[in-house]
């Protein structure tokens, strides 16, 4: 088999792991979308604040030490503990209720039955208050995280494929667990979302507000709902980007990614999602390799956004995207 | 009534005024945002340094330092809002610590008669002086970096690095293009091969060129990256194999923001530098006593130490030496921005002055000239270790390819000159 064919292959089946992670992101922003008609821009700061909030208290790290230090004068950063990963990852996923629970509360319960891009716009706000009040709680500094996910080259991939096509692929271990990570959650999601009670309430809250009021839906305890599902695959976006970059406020910017996975693959569909997410991940990664140094490299950003463009003009609600239909 | 009225007004405008009485250092900070994390050690150190001369000298020749801090969040419009806000306090030297800030401000500092410090970053072509004669670029520049990186791998190879290939993996900005053109010139001279993989802003996927580095196996990595792009490119580098002591960083690629989050894995990954690591030099003692002990300390006082916290504090240390010669030349303890120009283009750094001031081999020995406001382009080699958590500075500061950078320096910068009609002074 020709290398250039081989290499080819090696590069499909990164561009699928890599779009397993961009779907991860993307699912948040469907989630809330599915169940409100919301664009929630914070997504992302989402993802960083609750990777942020796993990693301190992981490592036993004073919240708002600065600020507490500045006003008292004292000099406590650490509480002197470390607490073990999974439990930290439950203290975290608390922290993201209440969270959901103040966003509800605060924001969104005063702006029932507003236009959309209000909105929007009320979810810029909060991106940038979270991403201020993670810097204050948390501290700037870079972060390592390990929760005890392997990293690193699959050696088994590797040298099944080197026996057979006399090269070994590179396949990342934190990938695959990604690749299980996002199936188990796609399953649980979509099972939620199709057959249980308060998955049918979702659905009928994002159809109509007053209607889902008006049938004794509660608002409230959906938005809550909703944004605390949507705050623990923020967290689990969180992990695996912040395992492999550290946890750090680029982390916020891993939105960028997930936006062409939803206009590829619809705001309302949860498998949509990783499907578009495969699409992209595949997409840039195998014009990068083909054509990227025909060009002078670093394709994949803009790429991701001509392919999105290119199905949303067959498609503009989206692969699996609810079609959108105008009675007059 | 009326005498009371004019009593208070006369106040409030000494009090909104500068106090002439000071010695005024802006520091343009990033202490928030995305990049907060390499902003705020390197402010730490350059304000940290400030506090010990006024603390421990009463400031410098008898005169206080005022330190005026204004946060830019790494972004270019607040960078030059905080110029424009502070310059009016009889600001003596801008060291925004941003390439894009930077060439924002070289024709209004050059406007405004204000000079202007970027410490290896900035546009690399002020090195001459004739042509910009406002801004500085000491002790070493990115071309500098460029050679330096590429004299140490010929010296790890008996001096020949023919039929070598070396990748350079960049950020897709002007700042990541800028060593292209001297590592081009520089494959033609010494006959490698050189393999430029460019990656897209922030840089948190970097797949495809590392699995690019796997197929094409370059004997060498070199990297111009910043923020995430570093600790991301770190742990790819250590997914595929790659031998870490292979892979070298500019000097913004080189802290411990970059190699702590990848653990043992970025164990011997190696950075240039133009300044020495750690803190096992006097002036350590007597920061620890009158600054972070006293309570004084710009930031928690943990970054003291840490690579870019030296790297401010060497900032600091360069202008300080600056006002001082200023201060002897003009006959004045209270110098003017204009002054302390001419002090910047007459400062000579050498190891007794370096000794002398707490720091023996901290930085290289170097002067600056009219002509010359680069320094003497002498370029180190750190390299990190992971068990101990600490950086080492594994070469001297040595001397880079005069003959290759010169030319490409005296061709941009004469681009410069004649699009801004820019005739030579020195």
């Amino acid at each position: 088999m020709p290398d250039q064919l081989i290499f080819a292959m090696e590069v499909f089946l990164n561009g699928l792991m890599a779009g397993v992670l961009y779907a991860l992101v993307a699912l948040g922003f469907v989630l809330i979308y599915k169940a409100s008609g919301i664009f929630n821009y914070a997504q992302g700061v989402m993802a960083l604040f609750a990777a942020m909030t796993l990693v301190g208290i992981m490592n036993g790290q004073v919240p708002f030490a600065h600020l507490i230090n500045a006003t008292f004068g004292t000099h406590a950063h650490k509480f002197g503990w470390n607490i073990p990963a999974f439990l930290a990852i439950l203290m975290t996923m608390a922290v993201m209720v209440l969270l959901a629970w103040a966003v509800q509360r605060f924001v969104m319960r005063h702006l029932v039955g507003q236009e959309p891009i209000i909105l929007f716009m009320a979810t810029i706000g909060l991106a940038y208050f979270l991403e201020g009040v993670a810097d204050l709680m948390w501290g700037s500094e870079i972060k390592k995280l390990d929760v005890g996910l392997p990293q690193g080259i699959n050696l088994w991939i590797d040298e099944t494929t080197f026996n057979i096509f006399g090269y070994g692929f590179f396949i990342d271990n934190l990938d695959l667990v990604a690749t299980v990570i996002a199936a188990l959650l796609v399953t649980a999601l979509v099972a939620f979302s199709q057959y249980t009670k308060q998955g049918r309430a979702m659905r009928a809250v994002a159809d109509d507000h007053q209607a889902a009021l008006s049938v004794g839906i509660s608002l409230n305890f959906i938005w809550i709902m909703v944004w605390s599902v949507a705050g623990f695959v923020a967290l689990v976006a969180g992990i695996m980007w912040g395992t492999k970059s550290g946890v750090q406020f680029s982390l916020s910017l891993i939105a960028l990614k997930a936006l062409p996975v939803l206009m590829l693959g619809g705001f309302t569909s949860i498998p949509g999602a990783i499907v578009g997410g495969l699409i992209i991940g595949v997409g840039e990664k195998l014009f990068e390799f083909a054509i990227g140094p025909l060009v002078g490299g670093a394709t994949e950003n803009w790429f991701a956004y001509v392919l999105a463009l290119i199905f949303l003009v067959f498609r503009p609600q989206g692969l699996f995207g609810e079609k959108i239909i105008e009675r007059v | 009534m009326k005498l009371k009225l004019a009593t208070a007004a006369l106040s409030a405008l000494m009090a909104a005024g500068p106090a002439l009485a000071d010695l005024v250092i802006p520091d343009l900070s990033y202490r928030t945002g995305p990049y907060a994390a390499g902003g705020i050690p390197f402010s730490d150190g350059y304000n940290d340094y400030f506090t010990l001369l006024n603390e421990r000298d009463g400031g410098i020749g008898g005169v206080p330092i005022r330190m005026v801090e204004c946060e830019t969040g790494y972004n270019t419009e607040k960078g030059v809002e905080c110029y424009e806000s502070t310059k009016g306090e009889g600001a003596l030297v801008y060291q925004p610590l941003s390439t894009g800030i930077t060439y924002q401000l070289i024709p209004k500092v050059t406007a405004d008669d204000i000079p202007l410090h970027t410490m290896g970053y900035g546009r690399t072509s002020a090195k001459n002086g004739d042509v910009f004669s406002h801004t500085f670029n000491y002790p070493a520049n990115y071309w500098d970096g460029a050679s330096g990186a590429v004299n140490y791998l010929l010296e790890e190879n008996g001096g020949d690095l023919s039929g070598k290939k070396i990748a350079l993996v960049y950020h897709n900005s002007a700042y990541g293009k800028e060593p292209i053109r001297t590592l081009e010139e520089l494959s033609k001279k010494h006959g490698f091969e050189l393999v430029a993989l460019p990656v897209d802003h922030p840089g948190q996927e970097q797949k495809s060129q590392w699995l690019q580095i796997r197929r094409d196996r370059p004997d060498y990595v070199l990297m111009w990256g910043w923020g995430v792009m570093n600790q991301v490119a770190v742990q790819e580098a250590a997914n595929i194999r790659f031998p870490m002591e292979n892979f070298i960083g500019i000097w913004w690629s080189g802290s411990e923001n970059d190699v702590l989050p990848a653990g043992e894995a970025a164990n011997g990954y190696k950075a240039l530098t133009f300044h020495n690591v750690g803190t096992d030099f006097p002036v350590f003692d007597d920061l620890q006593t009158h600054v972070v002990d006293a309570g004084k300390a710009a930031g928690a006082g943990d970054q003291v130490g840490t690579v870019l916290y030296n790297r401010g504090l060497y900032a600091a240390v360069l202008a300080a030496e600056a006002i001082k010669k200023a201060q002897e030349i003009s006959g004045n303890a209270e110098i003017t921005p204009a002054e302390m120009r001419t002090g910047m283009e007459a400062l000579e750094m050498t190891e007794a002055k370096m000794a002398e001031l707490g720091l023996p081999n901290f930085g290289p020995t170097f002067s600056v000239s009219c002509e010359n406001h680069g320094g003497d382009a002498l370029v180190g080699v750190t390299q990190w270790d992971a068990a101990n958590k600490t950086w080492t500075l594994i070469s001297d500061f040595k001397q880079t390819d005069g003959e290759v950078i010169g030319a490409l320096i005296d061709e941009d910068s004469a681009a410069y000159a004649a699009e801004n009609n820019i005739e030579g002074r020195c």
